[in-house]
């Protein structure tokens, strides 16, 4: 290779860009915990300054940036139930309950740490396996994003244990409101009642801080008790407990940085289905399936890890193929347009290893995480804990707006949040969840969008199976996942049955 | 010493109203892109930001406004402040096929574009190891077997919806039509082997490399970055467009200054350094000053209704 890796490494660790990539986690960690204020927008705020700077001290900082946003994430989601992001849905079914129960400082720790491991494992694969890579972006086509949806939307069934009924009712919902706006696919116009801001469609982020977070906040103001349960002073960081979770999830980490880094790949899926895909999967695979959705460290440390490795797999497709895995990524791929970079598989060998110098950047930008992440969680955390509600309640209701008006600079989507956030607060009288709503919503467009171009192309070609499911291997393995994700606690039921009939069911 | 003091307020008034007219702009221009940053639009904005400021001394701030493909910037454009200092990016088939086939809440002539600067040429675009080594190639497989071809391109009632509709009309060839969600969703599906052709840009295929191959573009001439691919034109196909840009004012903007700001936008393109790093972004350049666009909308126009009324888009 065409570069010298002694330079590479003292210009990556040269102070100026450490300083940067430190300074680039803390803003990110800051603008991803606010719920609406997100990681595509950090980045393109920012972008217009690092023309200013070296291309690799650039990239460092949007890189430093974009993996601390998404880490970020789970802050809302642990402390306020509310995920910034879609891609830290996931990461309120178990960060929330254990925040709720008193352990929130050992939540934030062990987010903080899946996140680091997540992020390393990402970057590893970015800077090793990259053009080998590259190509599961090409194998996974409309059929298998198809499939993909699908699985996400079967975790419905295990998210809703004992109403399955209530649960399947509210994905149903949500695939409704998946449809509303200008069909990709046909180009007709649906479900907008003649309101031109509908067009668009619902907005995913403004739909999920209202249906989360408006519910948490009438719940704090008409409930007496404390929004979560303190901590006992002198606990710390809780970090050699939550070192002992990570230790006895080792695979549960390593098989959900995996996924993370897979999907981080797929340019149709992001970080919703990766944390959700990976939930799914250490549900699955965990000896206390019953205990996910309570507060399971298992939960959280799969969510959190899966989404930081999707920031060094998005990065994957960029930078070889030109094809922008997340819409942050979209972000950097423009910036490095304008800064007359072009990407594809000579820009790991040429280009005096600028590359090299930007992925040793992420890394040590995610390890940073580490610290910077313990020390704002610990104050987050009792900034959460000690506010009075008085004051919390408006300042969340606050955020909420900001948030959501920030998205688009649209007064039209904090309306958005707020009819979402009414529907969720009755919706949650009646005993129905906001997950089952938000996964239909979110995976609603992949699967239409997916099934109809199989549909389309089969029909071209003659042969809308094969196109669908037969002649594609890695759908194949998808609907088994599939089937298996459905049929196993019916199977594990009717064994338990049969064995045990003493054992109650809830 | 009257006609003195006349001669003399005359002069200072002529040197406020011409110091006045050099004074725009005095302070930073927000420019308003529709759409999410990444794409071309926030790309070409993002070119031209330094000439604006080498011209007038003065910042052009980039903001994102995306939602409803446009539409829902451009549908409160005219409730801006008409002072010149907000200005916001248009772009073609889109302002014309949205108010045509939806109500987006705006109509065409609400928007006063003051100056169209460039284009993305359409391109009909296969993988390198494409069996298709020219447009014939295509035409001659397509009537071979009707519908059987697949052709990728991005949504419905879109610019590459139009190319794919004006190239069946103009040539007879009849292929199936994909649509993606977005340029980015388009190239895994032709790389990926979904699709065997794709209605893509130029810009495509600048940014493709050698994995990709153009078979013909949808300019005029030649595009001076693919000085091989010839034009649809030489082909004998009368297809010239694609997505166009340009930029537009609030309604309420005097005059003078819309001219102000045309005449701006017309001296960042031609400054030779910006056409440069345009084209060999894969764009095109197009000059459309403010004195012209009422004719250059009106004929596009009648291109997109017609060609929407084929598509069976419009009644």
């Amino acid at each position: 290779m065409a570069f010298d890796i002694g330079s590479v490494l003292a210009q990556a660790i040269s102070p100026f860009n450490l300083l940067l990539a430190l300074l680039g986690v803390v803003l990110g960690t800051v603008i991803g915990a606010l719920p609406g204020l997100s990681a595509t927008m950090a980045i393109a705020v920012l972008v217009p300054f690092t023309f200013a700077m070296d291309p690799a001290s650039g990239l460092i900082m949007l890189g430093a940036i974009y993996t601390g946003a998404i880490y970020g994430g789970a802050y809302a989601a642990i402390l306020v139930n509310t995920p910034g992001t879609p891609s830290a849905i996931a990461t309120t079914f178990d960060g929330f309950p254990m925040a709720k129960r008193g352990d929130g400082d050992l939540a934030m720790t062990l987010a903080t740490l899946a996140s680091v491991i997540g992020g390393v494992i990402g970057a590893i694969a970015l800077m090793t396996l990259s053009p080998l890579l590259a190509n599961i972006a090409l194998a996974f086509q409309s059929s298998e994003y198809f499939w993909l949806a699908i699985l996400g939307l079967t975790l419905i069934a295990s998210l809703s244990t004992g109403n399955v009924l209530k649960g399947l009712i509210g994905g149903a919902f949500g695939l409704i409101l998946s449809m509303i706006g200008v069909a990709v696919v046909g180009g007709d116009v649906r479900m907008t009642f003649g309101i031109s801001g509908l067009l668009g469609g619902i907005d995913i982020v403004s739909a999920l801080i209202g249906l989360y977070c408006i519910p948490v906040l009438i719940d704090m103001v008409a409930r007496p008790d404390r929004h979560l349960e303190p901590a006992p002073l002198g606990r710390g960081f809780r970090f050699f407990e939550a070192l002992g979770h990570c230790a006895t999830n080792a695979f549960n980490l390593f098989r959900s940085s995996v996924i993370g880094t897979v999907v981080g790949i797929l340019p149709g899926a992001g970080g919703s289905i990766a944390s959700l895909v990976s939930y799914s999967e250490a549900r699955r695979a965990s000896r206390h399936p019953e205990r996910f959705g309570t507060g399971e460290p298992g939960g959280l440390l799969a969510t959190e890890s899966a989404n930081n490795a999707t920031v060094g797999g998005g990065f994957i497709p960029t930078l070889v193929l030109g094809i922008p895995g997340t819409p942050p990524d979209a972000v950097i791929l423009g910036a490095l347009l304008v800064q007359g970079i072009r990407t594809g598989p000579e820009l790991f060998t040429q280009q005096s290893g600028i590359v090299y110098i930007f992925m040793l950047g992420l890394l040590i930008a995610t390890v940073m995480m580490l610290p910077v992440g313990l020390l704002i969680g610990r104050y987050a955390y009792r900034f959460i804990v000690n506010t009075p509600k008085a004051l919390l309640v408006p300042l969340i209701a606050f955020m909420t707006v900001v948030g959501s008006f920030a998205i688009h600079s649209n007064p039209h989507d904090v309306l958005v949040m707020v009819s979402m956030g009414a529907l969720g607060w009755l919706l949650s009288l009646a005993g129905f969840g906001p997950s089952p709503i938000v996964l239909g919503l979110v995976l609603g467009q992949i699967a239409e969008q997916g099934f109809m171009r199989a549909y389309m192309i089969g029909g071209a070609r003659g042969n809308f199976g094969g196109q669908l499911l037969f002649d594609r291997p890695i759908s194949w393995a998808i609907f088994a996942l599939i089937v298996i994700t459905l049929g196993l606690p019916l199977f594990r039921n009717l064994r338990q049955r049969k064995t045990k009939g003493k054992e109650a069911h809830p | 010493m009257l006609k003195r003091l006349t001669l003399l307020a005359a002069a200072a008034a002529f040197a406020m109203t011409a110091g006045a007219a050099q004074a725009f702009p005095d302070k930073p221009v927000n420019y308003i892109i529709p759409f999410n940053a990444g794409g071309e639009s926030d790309i070409s904005a993002r070119l031209q930001q330094p000439y604006f400021k080498k011209i007038t001394g003065e910042d052009l701030i980039i903001q994102y406004q995306a939602g409803a493909g446009g539409a829902q910037a451009w549908s409160v454009l005219n409730d801006q402040p008409g002072d010149g200092y907000t200005i916001m990016g248009t772009n073609l088939p889109h302002i014309i096929l949205q108010p045509l086939l939806q109500n987006p809440g705006y109509k065409t002539e609400d928007l006063t574009n003051i100056y169209m600067f460039h284009f993305t040429p359409d391109a009909l675009l296969v993988r390198a190891d494409s069996e298709f080594k020219t447009v014939q190639d295509v035409i001659d497989a397509s009537k071979e077997n009707p519908g059987a071809l697949t052709v990728g391109g991005v949504a419905t009632n879109t610019a590459n919806h139009i190319a794919h509709q004006r190239f069946a009309d103009l040539t007879g060839a009849e292929m199936t039509y994909i649509p993606y969600t977005g340029t980015g969703a388009t190239i895994p599906g032709l790389l990926g082997g979904e699709v065997e052709l794709l209605w893509g840009y130029t810009t495509v295929a600048a940014g493709q490399g050698d994995k990709v191959r153009m078979l013909a573009v949808a300019q005029d001439e030649r595009h001076p970055l693919f000085p091989d691919v010839p034009t649809f034109k030489e082909l004998g196909i009368d297809m010239v467009g694609g997505a166009y840009r340009g930029i537009a004012v609030p309604k309420s903007t005097p005059e003078e200054v819309r001219q102000q700001l045309s005449d701006i936008i017309g001296k960042i393109n031609a400054d030779p350094e910006f056409i440069k790093e345009m084209e060999d972004a894969g764009f095109a350049m197009l000059n459309v000053p403010y004195s012209e666009m009422d004719a250059f909308m009106a004929e596009r126009q009648k291109v997109y209704e017609d060609t929407a009324r084929k598509l069976g888009s419009l009644q």
